[in-house]
């Protein structure tokens, strides 16, 4: 093989960077391992310069970015770690084991810090589920997920599904990982101590997943499907007794440091490993245990093969680690040592085929401040002409078609197939709300939410990101979370062209300005850019995942109305505000108008009363208004309780007047929920409400078989639940019938 | 009483099972390696849910050449109590320690969800607290948990009163809608001739909370404690220190 560098991805400037450091020719070996750790998908290379920006400290911060994993403090001397990462390529390519592996990886991310896996949780996007491509991609995900997550025993506890046009031939698939580690006891990445044994732990190395990173930095093009061989098969009982050795063999003090080989594989973790130490590492690929015949130090560099990890070990303690992994039937391999010159060195058989300095290929890997330009488009699809829309439908009706959108309608198709309840944590199941585990070892409990509307991201990004993290840090604490953490996953288009780069640019902004202003920390996080198919990007969408904490795990509360004769209240207020609305996408297939409006400082406040009430057992249920936007709300807040409701509620005044009770029932203003209290309690909730600065309005009862909205006494809705409840809950089994049919 | 919880490789609801009995119902558990050759003096054994090995073969299929399984089988011929939960329950039927076998869910899919089941025999060790018909309201979690015999092997656990568990509506009707995966007759558990082994596909250890939405399933461990600690409780027809299993456990 002649070295390539185009055929690597590389540009010519970057190449002609390498010849700089190396001084030399690379050889075929170092230009691949160079290749992988300066693709966008390991080097951030487009991206750094503006996550810089955000907020990644705070009082609970045990560990930022920069790590496996980031992790907070949650009292007792413990620590919750988690992050939430990207599988989109491989998931277009292969949906079940696309899907799977990313859950293998970030399960990898957690356990790797020490801390024991206790839940999981992803954000997912697809096309419109009318397309046969996209429900066999769908339904390979989900079956994906399941298959990895159910397997290792860690339940999915949540999770959010939306649907579009632009994820058909690129659908994002982010899964996030929680678990809890002692604060004291968390594990780095980390290779130091001249001499001490790197051992190789799992798997053996294949020829699977060589330049997976590079595919994950690259368009999707007609040819992609050839790209198969570059993802990853998953066996989570391999990654089951990796785990269960791994916190065993920390549970020792003889490791040193500890990685997965994920993204760019044994590269990667050797190089990191030894970057972050400030110390060298020098293996040889000949004592790397092999799965195939006559593979080249170029592909054992370069392999993905899941299921692996990378120890540094003291030395002296050898015996005692092997012991552990002898246990778990894991052959432990000792497959190099730590040094002190800082270098990367890669030898086979004993000749070096790899000599390059870690920073080379970490801290001075290129950093690029690519161009940034405001998209046409902007300006056009912010402009919202109701009027021209001609007259609405009526409220009943567009109330049943929005709960049949697949966006809004119950996911219990997609959790049933998740093991939920293992571990016997979960306080809130999927679909009830965020997901809320317990931490057995103290009283508290997490709760746990992603989120992200990308139609509003697409209409304003910097109001969008904003939008996303006010949402999903709401949704937490609708349970009864104080927001403490957050982790990132950015999905977006091409980063050259500079209408993509100015939709990330002013979304990491706003992300950052939300987290700020919440006093929220990003402990880490993970960047997922070329999302194109044929040159047309998906719709941007910075998901976050918010972790917050419950004091007392025996107060939380869910989404659902609790008992009959409870009062409805109003938290915050409705507006004329159906820019970038289900209810626009639904009913006249428009992504169009500006995002609702958002004040950070009345969210907070929003928060901080949701956390107070849920605590002293004032407010009894708590569901965020999202997409669908109050009717919806109100109805999902009585679906799976057999209580109906009957409120009414004050007209939003309207710039076009038809649309005015539109606006009312199905506008997506911020930092609304609607919460339950005993009735006799109502006057005190408002009170608290009011000392927030929180606008709470009473406006009815839970109870009935029937959901009844009036506005102003005039009924607008008035529909049995029963006949609501089948709507929402049977919309996204329909598109699968004929499969079951088959069954 | 001391419960030994078996962990297989891939055993994942090892923990909830320890937990349930441990430190919800207070009493004495341990983990037992599947590599171990002793129970340690036990009172009873939980085969608890997971993937043993794996299960890319057959779920539970390589689980009984597991060294700890003759020891099971050892306690359990001499009438410890056993109680097999889900990938256990599977297991005990690889291990030719109950009849039967596992096809995949007619859905073809893993679910996981609350159940009804109702209590139909209340002379085996893990169900002696139950009333008989009683509903238990418990999860399953499993993508294979249709449960299959011939014909006359159901016919003959009928007769012999060891279908345990069926799966019902909430009022106790073992209809087609209530049968989640398609078991035979709606079988949800059974127990073996000697009555001391007992199999189920649902989570009893994960219905012993009200905080995790049920606790019906604590009965199953209240029962088996009973049963080893207790005095007066009538097994199979007989009083409790009159029983031929009762010596075996008194004399630990």
């Amino acid at each position: 093989m002649t070295p390539d560098p185009l055929a690597h991805g590389l540009s010519q400037e970057e190449y002609q960077r390498i010849l700089e450091m190396l001084g030399r020719e690379p050889t075929i070996t170092e230009l691949g391992i160079f290749s992988v750790m300066w693709s966008e998908h390991c080097s951030y290379k487009s991206s750094r310069v503006h996550l810089r920006t955000l907020p990644t400290t705070g009082t609970r911060v045990l560990q930022g970015p920069g790590e496996n994993a980031g992790a907070v403090d949650i009292g007792d001397g413990f620590a919750a770690v988690f992050k939430i990462e990207s599988h989109n390529h491989p998931s277009f390519i292969e949906p079940y084991q696309g899907a799977a592996t990313g859950v293998g990886g970030i399960i990898r991310d957690i356990f790797t810090m020490g801390a024991r896996p206790i839940a999981l949780l992803n954000s997912l996007r697809f096309g419109p589920l009318e397309d046969p491509l996209v429900r066999r991609t769908f339904a390979g995900v989900v079956a994906g997920i399941a298959g990895y997550g159910n397997s290792i025993g860690i339940p999915t506890v949540g999770g959010e599904i939306g649907f579009d046009e632009s994820y058909t031939g690129n659908p994002l698939v982010n899964v996030f990982c929680l678990g809890i580690a002692r604060a004291d006891e968390i594990i780095k990445g980390t290779a130091s101590g001249a001499g001490n044994p790197v051992y190789y732990v799992g798997a053996k190395t294949g020829r699977d997943g060589i330049h997976g990173a590079t595919m994950a930095s690259a368009e999707f093009d007609d040819t992609s499907a050839e790209k198969r061989p570059a993802v990853q098969v998953g066996d989570p009982f391999m990654e089951k007794l990796l785990l269960e050795a791994c916190l065993e063999v920390m549970k020792t003090d003889a490791l040193v440091g500890i990685q997965d080989m994920g993204a760019a594989g044994l590269t990667c973790s050797t190089c990191e490993m030894g970057s972050r130490g400030g110390a060298g590492v020098e293996i040889d690929v000949s004592l790397v245990p092999q799965r195939e015949t006559g593979m080249t130090p170029y592909e054992i560099m370069l392999s993905e093969s899941q299921e692996r990890m990378l120890l540094v070990v003291k030395r002296g303690r050898e015996a005692e680690v092997e012991r552990i992994f002898d246990k778990w039937d894991l052959h432990a391999v000792c497959i190099g040592h730590v040094t002190t010159d800082g270098r990367m060195r890669v030898k086979n058989h004993g000749d070096v085929v790899a000599d390059i300095p870690n920073t080379a290929l970490t801290d001075e890997a290129p950093v690029y401040r690519r161009p940034m330009a405001e998209p046409a488009y902007i300006a056009e699809a912010q402009r919202l002409d109701l009027a021209s829309l001609g007259a609405p439908a009526a409220p009943g009706q567009v109330f049943q078609r929005l709960l049949a959108s697949p966006s809004i309608a119950s996911k219990r198709w997609v959790y049933r197939q998740y093991d939920h309840m293992v571990r016997t944590n979960t306080l809130v199941c999927p679909g009830m709300g965020a997901g809320v585990v317990r931490v057995k070892e103290t009283t508290r409990a997490l709760a746990l939410s992603v989120d992200c509307n990308a139609r509003f991201v697409y209409l304003d990004p910097h109001l969008g990101a904003q939008l996303a993290v006010a949402e999903a840090a709401r949704n937490v604490a609708c349970a009864g979370g104080q927001p403490i953490g957050a982790t990132n996953c950015l999905n977006f288009g091409n980063p050259e062209r500079p209408e993509i780069m100015w939709q990330f640019g002013e979304a990491v902004k706003g992300m950052g300005a939300a987290c700020r202003a919440l006093a929220i920390p990003i402990t880490g996080g993970n960047v997922s850019l070329y999302n194109e198919t044929d040159g047309r990007a998906v719709l941007p969408t910075p998901t976050i995942g918010i972790v917050g904490l419950i004091e007392d795990a025996a107060t939380v509360a869910g989404r659902a109305f609790r008992t009959r004769g409870d009062a409805i209240v109003l938290l915050g207020e409705n507006h004329d505000e159906l820019g970038g609305s289900e209810y626009l996408t639904v009913m006249h297939g428009l992504v169009r108008g500006k995002p609702p409006a958002l004040d950070l400082a009345r969210e907070g406040a929003l928060q901080t009363l949701l956390v107070r009430g849920i605590a002293n057992g004032l407010i009894r249920s708590a569901h965020d208004c999202a997409e669908g936007g109050f009717a919806v709300t109100l109805a999902e807040s009585c679906f799976d309780t057999g209580l109906g409701a009957e409120v009414d509620v004050a007209a939003v005044e309207t710039a076009a007047p038809a649309f005015g009770d539109i606006a009312t029932l199905f506008g997506e203003s911020a930092s609304r929920v609607i919460v339950s209290v005993g009735a006799a309690r109502t006057a005190e909730l408002v009170a608290l409400a009011n000392a927030h600065g929180i606008t709470a309005t009473a406006i009815g009862l839970v109870g009935g078989d029937r959901i009844r909205i009036s506005i102003g006494g005039r009924s607008v809705i008035d529909t049995p639940l029963a006949e609501a409840e089948r709507i929402w809950s049977t919309a996204i089994d329909a598109h699968f019938e004929s499969r079951r049919a088959i069954a | 009483m001391k419960f030994a919880v078996v962990v297989f490789p891939g055993s994942n609801c090892d923990h909830d099972a320890y937990h349930a009995a441990k430190h919800v119902l207070g009493q004495d558990a341990e983990f037992v390696w599947h590599k171990e050759t002793s129970l340690g003096g036990a009172d009873a054994v939980i085969l608890p849910g997971g993937f043993a090995h794996g299960d890319y073969l057959r779920t539970g299929a390589i689980a009984r050449f597991s060294p700890i399984m003759a020891a099971v089988k050892r306690f359990a011929e001499e009438g410890g109590p056993v109680l097999g939960i889900c990938n256990g329950f599977q297991v005990l039927l690889e291990a030719g320690m109950l009849p039967g076998a596992m096809l995949r869910n007619r859905s073809v899919k893993f679910q996981c969800e609350h159940v009804h089941i109702s209590v139909e025999q209340t002379d085996t060790p893990f169900t002696v607290g139950c009333r008989r018909g009683q509903i238990l309201r418990i999860p399953i979690a499993h993508g294979e948990g249709n449960y299959y015999a011939e014909p006359d092997v159901v016919d003959r656990l009928e007769k012999n009163r060891q279908v345990v568990f069926r799966y019902t509506t909430a009022s106790g009707e073992a209809t087609d809608e209530a049968n989640p995966n398609g078991s035979v007759r709606n079988i949800a558990g059974l127990c073996n001739d000697a009555r001391n082994v007992v199999g189920l596909m649902p989570h009893p250890e994960r219905a012993c909370e009200l905080a995790v939405g049920s606790k019906d399933g604590l009965v199953l461990f209240e029962s088996v404690t009973k049963f080893v600690m207790g005095s007066g409780v009538i097994f199979r027809g007989q009083s409790r220190e009159d029983h031929p299993l009762a010596e075996t456990v008194l004399q630990k």
